[in-house]
């Protein structure tokens, strides 16, 4: 293997680590303050023992987040010098203020959200809690800019093979942006819901029964359930952006080799990049034309119309890029029946009343539990789809990867590739596994002393 | 805007350098005071390493977003620069962010794992730490020599590699002596105490290396009158060696008015050294190859970066005063309630 594929391997491993932490946090910090001002407004303490359990979880992923955030920081450098040799005006600044508007604010008010409660008073408190989940917001929405730009790049000029920013509001407000940060903090909505479902179900399994699980279970299952129209809503017309912008992309997602009206949905079909057709085709007629103009004689872009003169392949690998976007709708058809299912059955009348976690079936708690993480499932996908959509282009029109990638020695790569993926598999397993022991501590009881004369816990 | 203090290509480069520079050394300050704890770690019993936690779990992910900041600067402000200097480093860094990576998810390990993980996760917090430390001064050393690699570079690499993990492990006993009371802080004096001739022997090694590599920073530093000028920095580190060596003498005293002391004075000696590493150096950022000047992103692109920086800065500043507060005096336990 050479430099420039192991060295995609490693950037793909790091982010694809790195952003399991904050899909969670992004959307997990605005919870946790819903939970705070909710114990603000009612006194119910069934809402501040649940800010009390998930802060801690809150703690973990951060800390996870910062490490392998910080990993992703040196990547560019070690890995990637074309990349801000050739675009590093724009990305410079944008990267620049993620890290000051965001990184600084997280991290200074991380302390007194964690560890500050019974340091400040009860406003200060909250508002550090506010101000760590807006950091998490700024640094989504700067990082998401920057990978919007080199989606669909707007306001600039090359100079001499340099992009130089002519318009910055351009730049910021290139046209994917808008989609891209709807689609991924929806995506970020989502995972967070169903890691509480899927964390809420397994306390229940083990017999938890409070107040505070009762009212978290409720409310993810009610959050995920509402959200979930409106990110397939999102998702469509994120797709329906990429169709302007990047068609060779959609044409990828669509497994479609040739430009035609009348193109069905595929539901399976395996993408033969040799013979540039599809075998064993199962597709639902006209169905990629209506869901992408809204009419079953619309056109939808072909692969075939993505090669350069001297034969220069200018689409993404198709199969990968096929195979994640439908592993992306899957888990999110998926996520939808389970939370819908949650809630047509907590709302049903059995025995006293509506609402109650005692409403739901046995096996639909089961099935919570893994699908407690559907919501990493679906947001890696989407990142693949999108990301390896990009290819062979790393700015779209402006900069190819294999032009970017720096020159080192290919088994220097492969030593650090190999340290990055045994510390990653070592720590996802701690991670989940430490999850789960957290939640089963909880429905043990022992997780929030109510009384606040009980025994210090060191940092804990 | 942009011709504001004259030449753009002059004065935007140079407030970059400065900007870079200053997060250097609030990183190298912050993280060496978290990282020495961490490196303090296996001479601890577990009581107090939970203290010494509890001393900085509020700090260190701050701290360790001056690093984010020093190599995002390195990279918008200089992206030549970065390429060249995280190719030749390649493996150390690599090694460094495991280092960093084991560290950072083993302050929430440690506590949130079940009781018999506990011990392997205080293990990976010193191992982490010890990484981190020795990556950070072996590539000091190399950038001290040029960024070239030959076995007597590589040796010279290894010594400051040794002289950096012992000069955190200073800074790290300081805090803790600063940050605790009863038997720990005297523990703490003790650790501090041994600490100082790493410092001595790491710095002595810089001082005298860097001229003897280079002609260029031996012109810069022993020419006259420049020498005159020059004297006060190697006078006044001496003036901090002398006031940590005193005030270790003291300490522990039971009215805890003095216990500050020898935090500033480390900080102090860092912030001279450093100081005279930087004047050594400039105009280089690769050291002999590529001057600030020729290495700088865009004038358009720095001005929109400087105008955000300096906002933001005192904000920073201003907060992370707050949190330094909220959590000042004597460390104690660390609670979720």
């Amino acid at each position: 293997m050479d430099a420039l594929l192991l060295s995609r391997i490693q950037f793909g491993a790091n982010i694809s680590f790195h952003i399991l932490f904050p899909s969670i946090n992004v959307a997990l910090a605005w919870v946790l303050l819903f939970f705070k001002l909710r114990y603000n407004a009612t006194g119910n303490e069934a809402w501040h023992d649940a800010y009390r359990f998930w802060v801690k979880v809150f703690a973990l992923t951060f800390g996870l987040g910062v490490v392998s955030g910080i990993t992703m920081s040196f990547q560019f450098g070690t890995n990637w010098p074309g990349f801000m040799e050739t675009v590093g005006n724009i990305a410079g600044p944008l990267l620049a203020y993620e890290v000051l508007t965001a990184f600084f604010l997280e991290a200074a008010f991380l302390g007194i959200m964690l560890f500050g409660m019974s340091r400040v008073p009860g406003w200060l408190h909250t508002l550090a809690t506010f101000l760590v989940a807006f950091g998490t917001l700024m640094s989504a929405f700067w990082i998401l800019v920057l990978n919007s730009w080199m989606q669909t790049p707007a306001g600039f000029e090359m100079r001499d093979g340099v992009a130089f920013a002519t318009d910055w509001s351009q730049i910021i407000f290139n046209p994917s942006m808008p989609y891209r940060i709807a689609h991924m903090l929806l995506a970020s909505a989502m995972t967070a819901s169903f890691l509480i479902i899927g964390l809420s179900a397994y306390r229940w399994i083990k017999g938890d029964r409070s107040a505070e699980l009762r009212t978290t279970l409720r409310f993810a299952v009610t959050m995920a359930a509402v959200l979930i129209p409106v990110q397939i809503i999102a998702g469509d017309q994120h797709g329906l952006n990429t169709l302007e912008h990047q068609p060779q992309k959609i044409a990828a997602m669509e497994g479609n080799w040739e430009t035609a009206t009348h193109v069905p949905m595929l539901l399976f079909a395996i993408p033969d990049e040799k013979e540039r057709r599809n075998l064993f085709e199962i597709g639902i007629p006209d169905g990629a034309s209506l869901i992408l103009r809204h009419d079953p004689a619309g056109e939808v872009p072909g692969l075939d119309d993505y090669i350069a003169e001297d034969g220069t392949v200018l689409h993404p690998p198709v199969a990968p890029v096929f195979f994640s976007f439908r592993i992306m709708v899957g888990t999110g058809v998926l996520m939808l029946a389970v939370s819908w299912a949650g809630v047509f059955f907590l709302r049903r009348k059995r025995g006293e009343t509506r609402w109650h976690a005692e409403n739901l079936p046995g096996w639909l708690v089961y099935v919570m539990v893994p699908m407690g993480f559907s919501g990493w499932l679906a947001t890696l996908a989407g990142w693949y789809t999108t990301e390896i959509g990009r290819q062979p282009w790393l700015v779209d029109g402006v900069l190819k990867t294999h032009d970017a990638v720096g020159e080192l020695a290919p088994t220097m790569v492969l030593s650090t590739l190999l340290i990055y993926l045994a510390i990653y598999v070592i720590l996802l397993g701690a991670y989940v596994s430490v999850l789960f022991y957290l939640a089963g501590k909880a429905a043990r009881g022992d997780h929030v002393p109510h009384s606040p004369k009980a025994a210090p816990l060191p940092a804990e | 805007m942009l011709d504001l203090f004259g030449d753009p290509n002059i004065w935007l480069p140079l407030t970059f350098a400065a900007l870079l520079g200053v997060a250097i050394l609030v990183y190298v300050v912050l993280d060496g005071f978290d990282l020495g704890v961490g490196l303090l770690f296996p001479f601890a019993d577990d009581a107090e390493k939970d203290r010494m936690v509890a001393s900085i779990g509020p700090f260190w992910d701050a701290n360790e977003t001056w690093l984010v900041l020093a190599i995002g600067l390195l990279l918008v402000a200089f992206p030549p620069a970065n390429s060249i200097i995280l190719n030749v480093l390649y493996l150390p860094v690599a090694l460094m962010l495991v280092g960093l990576i084991l560290r950072g998810v083993a302050f929430e390990f440690r506590v949130k794992a079940p009781a018999r993980w506990k011990p392997l996760w205080n293990f990976a917090f010193f191992w982490g730490s010890l990484q981190a430390a020795l990556c950070q001064g072996f590539m000091l050393g190399l950038y001290i020599m040029g960024l070239k690699v030959t076995p007597v570079h590589l040796g010279f690499a290894c010594l400051t590699a040794g002289a950096l993990a012992v000069g955190y492990s200073l800074i790290g006993a300081c805090w803790l002596v600063f940050k605790m009371d009863g038997h720990l802080q005297f523990k703490a004096v003790r650790w501090a105490r041994h600490g100082i001739w790493g410092a001595v022997i790491g710095m002595g090694a810089i001082s005298i290396a860097s001229p003897l590599v280079s002609p260029r920073i031996f012109e810069k530093w022993f020419t006259l009158p420049d020498m005159v000028w020059l004297a006060p920095l190697p006078l006044m580190s001496l003036a901090c060696l002398v006031v940590l060596w005193l005030s270790l003498r003291e300490l522990p005293r039971s009215d805890h008015k003095w216990d500050w002391v020898p935090f500033i004075s480390v900080t102090g000696l860092n912030v001279l050294a450093f100081s005279g590493m930087a004047y050594s150096f400039y105009p280089y950022i690769v050291p002999e190859k590529l001057t600030i000047y020729e290495a700088a992103s865009a004038p358009e692109s720095l001005i929109i970066i400087l105008v955000g920086a300096l906002f933001v800065l005192p904000v920073i500043i201003a907060y992370s005063a707050l949190s330094y507060y909220v959590f000042g005096g004597k460390a104690t336990a660390l609670r979720y309630d």
